[in-house]
């Protein structure tokens, strides 16, 4: 594993899973990078997301496991009720404790943690949500030189999340999901 | 206007060979990454302004100490969480408990004590709970106090309500406790069948054998050297045919006492063999 290596978290909300869809249609193969998807969703009912992610995009997917290392090619999902953070040696660690921003996972938890690990390597990308998780952590991934992204609030479902970013202007890039695809393609 | 000292990986390491030296607690083998976030939040409560000030505060105050001790711990606990867990619990723990003339069961790392009060209440609607004792043992001796008194707030009850029904209680939830404005209080005689006491798994050693060991949401927060270390205290710690019960993204896959066990289903549950 190259210590330049990219790697890439994905924060969104309400929306934020058909953005992840739309974004992940025809990008056949992540040889070149690991995805991490940090979702706000329900404890129950949604348990088999990993399986739901491979069978429409084709990308290996599956849920996060403490101490794990991810790797290139593999499409990371942080469980639902648990906090995501990094430790030096970039592997995961499950954190039960109190919410942030009224969430766990919250968004801002794992970006922050992400940034003290890959800093420069790191491309966090914010996507449509109702609420104004997330913000605080793509600062400090701002802070730390990595990339950041913010879905297009005329692309996304709920605008508010993406909004709340951009008006810290704290991003990179704004793009819309086609773009976003378009984006981690040329990563390679 | 929020604190902006930021604590380097040094200075961690600073604080937990002091926490060592001076008090005796040992956290070097627990994750960095949490122990960052929790000590970066107390730099932020407690408005520091520099490392030499905190380090200074730690050394020389034993209150100070304890106040850091609290804030590190993890203390977020919830009544019958993941009911599906509970309802295994319930269908295929307890009816083995049954056949034991004495009961005794650990909650090792137990915070506020909510799932030693959910315990109780599983054991009470199978008629075991006059001849059981439950041990709650934590590192935080204020979590334990809070414990003790059976008192918790009122705003979580719909969710534990709701988990008891998930989980297959019999009564109704209500049953257990008295309200008091923005409080609960547990009822008494749930209280009397458990002890609780300071145990600190890092040092402390096993203290009694058990026929049921819970410990969940703890050891996540724990190296791969002390999850070990931990498991083999545990499996000490746990009769013939006795029951480990971790938390949902936990397991006792790919430690040493792996092969002397096995899993009940899907749940994090595990049945010893010999």
């Amino acid at each position: 594993m190259s210590p330049d290596r990219k790697i890439v978290l994905i924060g969104g909300s309400a929306g934020g899973l058909q953005a992840i869809f739309m974004l992940l249609a025809d990008l056949k193969d992540i040889n070149h990078i690991a995805i991490i998807i940090i979702l706000h969703r329900s404890q129950v009912g949604e348990q088999g997301l990993e399986e739901i992610i491979t069978a429409k995009t084709g990308i290996p997917a599956k849920e996060i496991e403490e101490k794990e290392i991810p790797v290139e090619g593999w499409l990371y999902v942080c469980p639902p009720d648990y906090h995501l953070l990094f430790e030096k040696d970039q592997s995961f660690t499950l954190d039960y404790s109190e919410k942030v921003n009224f969430c766990r996972p919250s968004i801002d938890v794992s970006f922050q943690s992400a940034a003290d690990v890959f800093g420069s390597s790191l491309i966090c990308i914010l996507l449509s949500g109702a609420n104004s998780d997330g913000t605080e952590g793509l600062a400090y991934v701002k802070e730390k030189k990595g990339i950041t992204i913010v879905q297009n609030p005329e692309d996304a479902e709920v605008p508010f999340m993406p909004l709340q970013a951009i008006h810290r202007n704290i991003m990179d890039h704004i793009f819309t999901t086609t773009e976003i695809r378009d984006f981690i393609k040329g990563l390679r | 206007m929020e604190s902006k000292l930021t604590i380097s990986d040094k200075e961690i390491e600073l604080l937990l060979e002091d926490m060592l030296e001076i008090y005796g607690y040992d956290f070097t083998e627990y994750s960095r990454a949490s122990l960052r976030r929790r000590l970066q939040r107390i730099v932020i409560n407690d408005k520091l302004t520099s490392f030499a000030e905190f380090r200074y505060r730690l050394k020389n105050n034993d209150a100070y100490f304890s106040h850091i001790v609290e804030e590190i711990s993890v203390n977020v606990t919830e009544m019958l969480r993941d009911p599906g867990f509970y309802r295994t619990i319930i269908e295929k723990v307890i009816p083995v408990l049954t056949s034991y003339p004495f009961i005794r069961i650990w909650h090792a790392g137990c915070a506020t004590g909510e799932e030693v009060y959910s315990m109780a209440i599983l054991l009470k609607e199978a008629g075991l709970l006059h001849k059981s004792l439950i041990y709650g043992t934590d590192i935080n001796p204020a979590a334990l106090e809070k414990a003790r008194q059976g008192i918790f707030p009122i705003s979580q009850l719909q969710q534990y309500s709701r988990n008891y029904i998930a989980a297959g209680g019999k009564s109704d939830f209500s049953d257990y406790y008295t309200s008091n404005y923005q409080l609960v209080k547990f009822d008494e005689s749930l209280a009397r069948k458990m002890v609780f006491s300071t145990h600190n798994l890092v040092t402390d050693s096993s203290f009694n054998s058990f026929q049921l060991i819970f410990c969940r949401n703890v050891m996540i927060y724990f190296d791969k050297k002390l999850q070990d270390r931990v498991l083999q205290l545990f499996d000490n710690s746990l009769e013939h045919f006795g029951f480990l019960a971790l938390g949902t993204k936990e397991s006792i896959r790919f430690s040493p006492i792996a092969s002397n066990y096995s899993q009940l289903g899907r749940e994090k549950i595990w049945r010893k063999k010999t």
